[in-house]
Parts: C-alpha cells; structure tokens; sequence
C-alpha cells in the first residue's frame, strides 16, 4: 500500500473479461492507468492476485497499445513477480509490469494484461455419474483487486452455454445467455474485493497432464528425435459408478458428456516415424495429417477418458535436423525448438524437457523467455562412450501460452562426434 | 607392362612373373581376369565348403527372418499367455537381479496364498535372455528387454537350424543335414512356437533338446567323454528351461535299453550313457524347481534302472572274459540276474511304498494314456492345446514331411547304425506323443524333419547318380566294354526310360519341396502370427479391422483401479492381468492349485448371491470375463463355461454339470436351463446385452457367436456393478460392491 501510495498511480477505469468457456480460465484485463504523482516517473504497474490465484497463474503477459486507432500496435511489456518484501493485505501477490518509457506525472496510458489460471475451476457435485453433466464452481471478485485507486470499472464473464444455476449478485449485475456482466463499479479503494461465486456447466475435456517429459534427442547425423512421456488425467468432476458402454455407444451426447475420447497433438511439419504407445504396446488408434505448416496427429487413448481416470502414454516423432540446427555468430551450434506441450488445450503440471546433446559436445547452455529450473545430466544411448550432455529444463503449471521458441547451444567437439561410428565398425 | 598386380589377387595367389609380351590392349584386357579366375577357382573341396556354409548361413537368416511375420503384421510384442508371465519374471530379472529373482514370492497372484516364483518356474528362458540382454547392453547398444525377449525364440530357431545340420551330418550325411536345416528352418509345427513374440519355454527348448540329442549321438558314436560331458551340459540347459526334459530321461536309457537289445552295447555307449547319466543328474538338480525329483521321483526312474544295469552288463561282461568258462559263466549270470532284479525290485518297492519315490503324476500319465486326462483331470484336458492331435493339424504343420517321414525311416533302417537307430525311437516316441497332445508337434518337428531329410536327401542323391551316370553311359558304352559304367549301364538295360523317370522324378522331388515352403510361408503368415491379444478380422471394405480389446481392458485396471485391487477371472487371463494389467489375480495360468481354481469356477457357475459370498471370502474386487457375442469372437467364457462346471463340480459337488445343460445340449437361448440362465458367469456376459442389437435383420441381444438371441434379457444385477466394458464388448470388468449395512 505504501509503495502505490508513493507511485501514485490511479487506474481510471479496468475492464476485466473473464473467459470460462474452457477447462482453463482466462482473463483479460484492459487498465487505463494515470500517474498522478506531482514530480516522480513511475516506471512500472502494479498488478495484484489473491494467494489462490497466485498459485494457479500459469502466464501473465501484458501489452501496451500505442499509437491511435488503425495504426494501433501493441508493444509486449515484461511483467515479474514483485519484491516480495513489498507488503500487500491479506498476502495479495504483487506483479510487475515494467513499462519502456516511464509514465510522466498526469500522463495516462493503457496496459492490456492477459493471464492464465489453471485448476481454477472446481467441480461441484465433485463426483457424477455417466449420464449427468459437469458443473464448476469459479471464484473470483466482482470488483478489480488492484493495489490502486479505481475509478470505474466493470467485469464481464462468459460460460460455455447458458447453463448457469447460480451466480453471486453484486449489484449492478446482469445476465443474459452465457454472459454475466458485474459493474459498473465507481471509486473502489485500494485492495477492495468482493468474492464473486459462479456456478456454471462446463463439458470440456479437462484435460490435465500431471506429468510430461519431452526427450529431444539431437543427432549429427541428421535426425532430431522427440520421444514425449505423458502421465494424462481427466481432471473434471470425478466418475461415479458404474459405467455402461451400451449408454456411452447409443447416446453419445448426453452420455459422458464430460468424458473425452480423443486429443491433438500439433506437431511440427515434415515429422516422421510417428509411433503412439504405452507400456503395454501400441495404440493402433492415431491418425497423423500433415501439411506444409504443421503436423496433427489426432491420438485416441485406449478407453474415453472419465472424470478421474488415469492414462499414459508416450509419442515418438522423428524431425529432420536443417529445420532446427543453426550456427550462431559466435560460431556455437544452436537448436530452436519449442517449448510447452503439443497436445492443444491441456494443462502440464509438470512439465521437463530434456535435450540430449550428440555425444563430445560442450558447455551447453538453454535459453528459455521465462523462469524455469535448468540442470545438466549424461544419458547414455545406443553406442555411446562418454554419454551424452542432456540439458534438463523443468516448469510447473504449463498451458498452451509457453509453446514459444526456446534455444540451447553448444560447442561441437568433432572428434567425439566419431565414437559411435567407430564403435559400431569395431562391432562389425 | 605387365599389369601391376591388385591386392586382393596377392592376397590369394601371386601370379609368377610373365616374361613381357607385345601387349596390345586387348590382350592387357584379357590378362587382367586370368590371375583373378585362377585365384578364385577353388578345389572341389573348398567350392563344396563354400557352398555348404552360404546355404547354411543363407538358411540361418531364413528362418529368423521367417519368424517375423507377427511383428510386421502386428508389432513387436509379447504373445498369448504364458509368455506374459516369463516376460514379467524376465522383466523383474533384469530390473532386480538374479539373487531377487530367485527369492521373489510373489503376491500378485494366486491371492491370498501368493507364489513362490524363483522355486517354481524353469528359469533358463529368463536367464538367457536376460544374459543375451547384459551382452547387448555391454556392447552398448541401448535395447530394452522386451525386444530381446520378443526376438529370443527367433534367435534360438535359428541357432536350431545350425544343431539340425551337424545332427543330420551325424546321423547320415552332409547333404542331409542341410535338407533338415532346411525344412526345420521353416518347419509350421516348429514355427507354431517359435515366431517372434511367442516368449515360452519351448522357444529355446527344442532348440536344447536338439542339442543334447545331438552332442549324445556324438559321445555314443566317438565314445569320447567330452562329447559327454557336453551333453550332459546340454542336458542340464534342457532341464533349466522346460519340463520336457522328462523326454529326454526317459527317452535316452529307451534308447540304451534298445542297443542293449539288439545287440549293440559297445564301451562308447556305456562312456556316453554314463557321463552324461550321472552329470546330467547332478547339474538338472542345481534347478530348485527339479530339485531332487531325478532320485526321488517315478518318472526319472527309468534312467536310473538302465544306469545300474548298464553297470550289472559291463560288470557281467568282466565277468565272463576273466572266467573263460561258459557253464560257470552261465550259472553266475543266473545269480547275479536274480539278485540284480530282485534288488532293484524291492528298492523301486520300498521307495514307493515310503513315499520315497513319488508315483507318477497325472501329467505324465495323461501323456502315455491319451484318455486318462479326460476322465481325471480336467484342468489339463480343457486346455486346447492339450487336446489329441486331428490329422488335419497333422498335415498342416508337417505337409510333405508326413509322407517322407516313413520313407526317411526306410532308409533309416536299410542303413541302420546307431545313430539312425536313436533318430528312428526319436521319430517314433514323439510322433506318438504328437499324436496325444497338439502341443507336442513340437517336440516331434525336429525328429519329423531330420528322419524326412533323410528320404530328400538320398532320393535326391540316387537320382543325381542315375542321370550323371546316365548322361555319360552314351559316350562310353560306343568305346569301352568292360568298365564299370557300362557294365551297371548292362544291368539297368531293363529301365529304358531310366533317365527321363529320374529327371522326372526330381522335378517332382523340387515340386514338392518348393510346395512344402509355399505352405510354410503361407501358414506363418496367416495362422501363427497372432499375438492373439490384438485381434484382426477382415471388414466389409476389405480393410483390416483390429480389436484391441484385451489391452484396453488391462490398461485401464492398471490405470484406473487400486493398486491393492484382486481380480477374479477365470485363470486363462492370470497371467495377462498381472503382467499388462498390474494387478492380483485369483489364479493365473499356472494352475498349480485345482481347488483355487474350482472356487472360481464354483463362484462363476452360482448365482449372484451365493458367489457373492465366494467373492467376499476372496477379497475379490473386480470381475474380468470375456465375451464374444458382439464381436462374433468364439473362444470366450461363455464357450469355457463347461469346463469351469467341470473343474468347479470335480472339487465342490454341490455344482453339477447336467444342470447347465438341457438334454445334454449346451444352449443359452430361451430353451437353456434355468440355472444357467441365471449364474453368474451368464449374466456378467449378457448383462444389458439384450438391449443392444448386434446384427442387422436380427433381433437384439443377438449372439453371434452362438448364433441364437440370448435367454434372459432382463439382467439385474444386485452385488456388482458394471465398472468397464470395452469398446468390442469382448472384455467385461464388473465391480463387486461392498457389503451393505447391517441394520
């Protein structure tokens, strides 16, 4: 409170759209900020989360507009967590969005803040049965929680359909269809929040992979090689009781309706040797299409997923090396892939990606636009001697906002780079 | 100039040096291939060599390459049933190591009395590949174990092509041996077991028996105790992998008995008998699960009687040389015979009546009396491969070899000696074995295809001979009158066409056998490929449809059930649930314990309340059945229940085999017995089947496995809940519901 007080910063009205249409949640806010400060810049804007929020926030990406109307363009602004030391109420999470050129005293400018809740939706009833619908609770505030001055605003949420049993009245409130619209406030102060609770139907496939590792195993020899380990959980209201093909076959549409039979996968253009199996063997139920631009492979899980059950399973894909392998200035080889998950609309919990070196390179090093864990290992593999560098980068919480470029470079050490073909002729 | 020489003409022969010619280019052309063409022309000697080992390789890629058929139609993946279990055990081999391995009791399955497994399985298959595994590793070549275990039985098949020629070449000759390699490489009642996937005992164990036949005709014919010692070694590798090394115990003092006979003892016999007797014994009883079973039970007792009289024969034979008196000699006979006898009696006596010496069991008398299993025990005679052998299958997987296996053994006989006298018993023993089980083709393959190869080989030969005596007889009978080719020309004046019959007859010959490996081919690629876990059928379009219903069902209890949770099936699908679908199981395919088994089959031939009971008393969580009658997949529950009356009825009588049947007619449409109607095992298969309408024109609840519209449609099921049914139907998972309140 003491350090907004010093920015004197003042939201002069926030527009908060609460998109629930998904199994994640998602929330774009519009805030047009003033500085009102006599004599300071202020270099950066306060965003604030309730503690619940903070833990689920998968991204946080802001924008600035600048520019009027057609020529509008939108200039990314880099948002991190505020010093912890700052003190907040009721352990409200600060974020900081830095802006590029400070805001002059009386100056105004509009920042676009979009971000990513995951897990954020609970089911209630928290168990159904095969023939009944889901539905979730969400919560949230009716008013901006913002360590700032409001000065007029107004929040507009959008279910799926127009299925909503109830929703918490804050009044002006108003609803029509799948649209709840909460506002407009005036004159909110500092930190007011006033909970709002939603509970609405939601059929998505709540897709959660508790746990992925990707393996992109480079090669020399012309052969990028990604081999993805999911653990794959329908994270929806649990399934109770019994479970009756003949009602899932013969009506389909009112018969897990939450249930989900099938995912897709994006996958870079020009893969091959595709394979989808689990432990126990192949899963002969995939279908790859692939065009200049990407790949899609549709993958169906042994059984329709229910709400609570279990699958895992792992994609293997072959890539050719020209698309990825690049030289830098500095004469290190670098590798552009992508992060995140490519199966489209889930949540990773966890999610590792490994990035296994050819054999006889050194001092690696990744490069990745946000926070993650980074360590080093040595796998070993067909042939190897020495093993290979594996560069191991983790993240919690991951949605389909990380599937951004990342690099890793190295240094090539040729010499070692012959091991394997000299092994193999001493086999021979 | 003299062209300069090339490396690899020095390597063979240097070329002398020529004195320098006029050479125009011509002739420099001409000269380079001349050293070349000498060097490359070998003696006949070395182009037989050289021809015999392309063959033999060629025939060593063949019938590995032959066996992958199932991974290209399917995948590379384990098959059936019991090969899930020595994949599991292998699996927890590698990962645990041997000391574990040994130690394990497992409590997966045979809940709640668990299984010892280090001491009750045949742990060579697991080793081997487990060893075959570490040796790749240590190359660094990064496989896992199930490729190996997939690719073992292949490997081992070719390795029996290499044992089948040496033993061909013992028996008879060289070009018999590469015949046997030859039809063993894709012999149909040898693939049957062998094909990549099919990970059982028998992969490597024919290959084991082959072996120790072969290295103890070896020893019988060069009396050498190394040959022995190495058969005694591979008796030993015999014994670590199958039980059907019982064979080979009983199957070599046979053959001893049968030299002794005849007339044929000989100190090389007695030195090969002997070492490999006794050694044989001692290594068999390193395995924990043999034990001491070589001493102490009925059915090794054979080899240990021809052991001792192979003793009394050579001590009689001391005897007789050192007394040089025939009377005397005579009266000795007389006594020691008596008191050899009477001794060996009395022990065999004592030993049996103190329970010393086991009789012997049911298994082994199943397979001396074809019908003995049907009457008394019905958990062997319900297996199907344990059936009596139709000529059909005969034919299937021998073809042509049913007919020149009696040709073979004319030949056999006409050269007898005693190596074709042990190929001839071996012939003949397992041809009657074959006879009583199905699976016992098998054993049979090897015999059926060496003694075969005999008859191709020296028919082929004679044949040969004739046309090339033939085809010179014109040249020599103009000039020369008294030389041998005109003189056996002379005797075969009476045969005009002798010439033109034997290019027939080998072209029929070629037909024949080119025939024998078109039906090999055909039948590895549409019957013994299955994995008969993925099931193929043809669509109406032609296209291949799979049902991958067992795998669904089993990774879905892996996945979505407690890991605590017992499953209660009928026993075929133990060793698949444990293995793919992690869980315990009731009974499994070892079938050690009949009256576990009976429960369930007692629990599924009840109506629901009284299994129920059954069920709580077992722990039992979930119910698997399989069910066909969607699919139109006939080897379902529906089609085992008999057997599960059986085998329930042999051990509780309350479960009585004429009340699931109406006039001795097995029917569950509206005609079938109230009983049946309403066991369990009927309404965890039909249950809701009745709504459900399988084929068009039909009316649902259609079985179209029985061809018949089911009975009761109307399914109520009060102590278990449906909890999975796969996409096909053919896998059913029920839910047993926890007892209620008591109020």
């Amino acid at each position: 409170a003491a350090q907004a007080a010093e920015d004197g910063i003042r939201v002069l009205s926030a527009e908060k759209r609460i998109d629930l249409t998904g199994p994640i949640v998602k929330v774009f806010l519009t805030l047009k900020v003033q500085n009102t400060a006599t004599g300071a810049d202020a270099s950066h804007v306060l965003i604030a989360f309730t503690p619940a929020e903070a833990d689920h926030l998968a991204i946080v990406k802001a924008t600035r507009a600048e520019g009027k109307r057609k020529k509008k363009t939108y200039i990314p602004l880099p948002v991190s967590p505020a010093d912890p030391a700052t003190a907040a109420p009721n352990g409200a999470r600060l974020y900081s969005i830095s802006l590029p050129t400070p805001l002059k005293p009386t100056d105004t400018t509009t920042v676009e803040v979009f971000y990513v809740l995951t897990h954020s939706l609970e089911p209630f009833p928290a168990e159904i049965t095969q023939s009944e619908s889901q539905l979730v609770y969400y919560r949230d505030s009716a008013v901006l929680l913002s360590p700032y001055h409001v000065q007029e605003q107004g929040t507009y949420v959008k279910t799926p359909s127009s299925r909503v049993e109830s929703f918490t009245r804050v009044d002006p409130t108003s609803r029509s269809g799948p649209d709840v619209k909460y506002g407009a406030y005036g004159n909110q102060l500092p930190y007011a929040y006033s909970p709002i609770i939603l509970h609405y139907e939601n059929n998505h496939a709540f897709a959660v992979v508790e746990e992925l590792v990707r393996k992109v195993e480079i090669s020399h020899w012309g052969n990028v090689q990604v081999t993805e380990h999911y653990k794959l959980k329908h994270g929806g209201a649990k399934h109770k009781g019994v479970f009756s093909r003949l009602e899932y076959q013969a009506r389909q549409s009112i018969s897990g309706a939450s249930s989900f039979k099938n995912l897709l996968a994006r996958l870079p253009p020009r893969v091959h040797s595709v394979y989808y199996r689990d432990e126990i063997g192949n899963i002969s139920s995939s279908h790859l299409r692939s065009d200049s631009y990407k790949s899609e492979l549709e993958i169906e899980p042994r059984y329709p997923l229910f709400g609570g059950w279990h699958c895992t399973f792992t994609i293997g894909y072959g890539m050719p090396l020209q698309d990825f392998l690049f030289e830098s200035a500095d004469g290190r080889r670098f590798a552009n892939l992508t992060f995140g998950c490519p199966l489209l609309n889930t949540v990773v919990d966890n999610l590792t990606i490994k990035v296994v070196l050819p054999e006889g390179s050194k001092s690696p090093q990744a490069v990745v636009p946000f926070e993650t864990e980074q360590h080093l290992e040595t796998s070993y593999s067909y042939l190897d001697v020495v093993g290979r560098t594996t560069v191991v980068i983790k993240k919690k919480n991951v949605v389909g906002e990380h599937n951004v470029p990342f690099q890793v470079f190295w240094k090539v050490f040729l010499v070692l780079g012959f091991v394997a073909p000299v092994s193999y002729l001493t086999i021979v | 100039p003299r062209p300069a020489p090339r490396a690899d003409e020095t390597l063979a022969q240097i070329p002398p040096p020529r004195p320098p010619m006029a050479a125009a280019a011509s002739t420099m052309l001409e000269s380079l291939p001349a050293p070349l063409l000498r060097a490359l022309r070998l003696k006949t000697k070395q182009q037989e060599l050289l021809l015999r080992v392309s063959a033999l390789a060629l025939i060593y890629v063949l019938a590995f390459a032959v066996r992958l058929f199932s991974v290209l139609r399917y995948e590379s993946m384990i098959h059936e049933f019991d090969p899930y279990f020595n994949y599991r055990t292998t699996l927890y081999l590698t990962e645990h190591g041997y000391s574990e391995f040994w130690n394990w009791f497992d409590h997966e399955s045979w809940y709640p009395l668990g299984r010892v497994v280090g001491g009750t399985l045949f742990p060579g298959l697991m080793v081997t590949a487990a060893l075959l595994h570490r040796l790749l590793r240590a190359l660094s070549l990064a496989v896992h174990i199930r490729e190996v275990c997939v690719l073992t039985a292949p490997f081992f098949a070719a390795n029996t092509t290499l044992v089948a020629y040496a033993f061909g070449r013992e028996i008879w000759d060289s070009g018999a041996g590469l015949v046997a390699a030859a039809l063993i490489a894709v012999c149909p009642g040898y693939i049957s077991r062998s094909v990549a996937g099919s990970y059982d005992n028998e992969g490597v164990a024919i290959f084991a028996l082959l072996l120790t036949f072969y290295l103890f005709v070896r020893a019988v014919n060069t009396g050498s105790l190394a040959w022995s010692l190495a058969a005694a070694f591979g008796y030993f590798y015999m014994v670590s992998a199958w039980g059907g090394y019982v064979f080979i115990i009983n199957l070599l003092p046979l053959y001893v008995l049968v030299l002794l006979v005849t007339g044929r003892y000989s100190q090389r016999l007695y030195v090969a008998y002997n070492c490999t007797y006794v050694l044989g014994m001692l290594l068999g009883m390193q395995i924990r699960f043999v034990g001491f079973q070589h001493v102490q039970s009925g059915e090794h007792m054979a080899a240990m009687g021809v052991f001792f009289l192979l003793q009394v024969f050579f001590f009689l034979d001391w005897v007789k040389y050192m007394l040089n008196d025939v009377k005397l000699f005579k009266s000795f006979l007389r006594i020691t015979l008596t008191c050899v006898i009477s001794v060996g009696t009395l022990a065999l006596g004592i030993g049996t009546a103190s329970g010393y010496i086991s009789p012997w069991t049911g298994r082994f008398y199943s397979l001396l009396d074809p019908t003995y299993a049907k009457d008394h025990i019905p958990i062997i005679a319900s297996v199907s491969e344990h059936q009596p052998t139709a000529w059909s299958s005969f034919m299937f997987d021998f073809h042509i070899l049913l007919f020149l296996f009696p040709a073979g053994l004319y030949f056999c006989f006409k050269r007898l000696s005693d190596a074709t006298i042990f190929i001839v018993m071996y012939g003949l023993t397992s041809m009657y074995f074959a006879g009583v089980m199905v699976r016992l083709i098998l054993v049979a393959a090897p015999a059926v295809c060496l003694i075969s190869a005999i008859a191709v080989s020296a028919t082929i030969k004679n044949l040969t001979t004739l046309i090339r005596s033939k085809s010179k007889s014109p040249q020599t009978t103009g000039k020369t009158t008294g030389s041998k080719a005109a003189a056996k020309g002379a005797v075969d004046q009476p045969l005009p066409f002798q010439h033109n019959v034997a290019v027939a007859l080998l072209l029929g010959a070629f037909y024949l056998l080119s025939r024998y490996a078109i039906h090999c081919t055909w039948v590895t690629s549409e019957a013994y490929s299955s994995p008969s876990i993925v099931l193929s059928a043809r669509g109406h379009n032609g296209g291949r449809v799979i049902f991958d219903d067992y795998r669904e069902a089993y990774y879905w209890l892996r996945q979505n059930t407690p890991t605590d949770a017992k499953i209660m099936s009928w026993w075929d699908y133990g060793y698949q649930i444990t293995a793919m679908g992690n869980r315990t199981v009731i009974v499994d395919n070892n079938t050690w314990n009949n009256t576990h088994i009976a429960t369930v089959g007692r629990a599924m031939s009840s109506y629901e309340d009284e299994a129920y009971e059954i069920m709580q008393s077992l722990d039992v969580n979930y119910v698997l059945v399989v069910f066909g009658g969607v699919t139109g997949y006939s080897s379902d529950d529906i089609n085992k229940f008999l057997w599960m009356v059986r085998i329930g009825g042999g051990v509780f009588p309350v479960i009585k085999e004429p009340d699931y049947l109406v006039n001795g007619e097995y029917r569950v449409d509206k005609g079938a017995s109230p009983k049946m109607l309403n066991c369990l095992m009927y309404k965890l298969c039909y249950y809701r089947f009745g709504e459900l309408t399988t084929e068009y024109g039909k009316p649902p609840g259609y079985d179209r496995v029985r061809g018949v519209e089911i009975g009761n449609k109307d399914i109520k099921l009060e102590y278990l809940e449906e909890a999975f049914t796969t996409s096909n139907w053919i896998v059913r998972i029920y839910k047993v519901k926890p007892p209620k309140n008591r109020s």
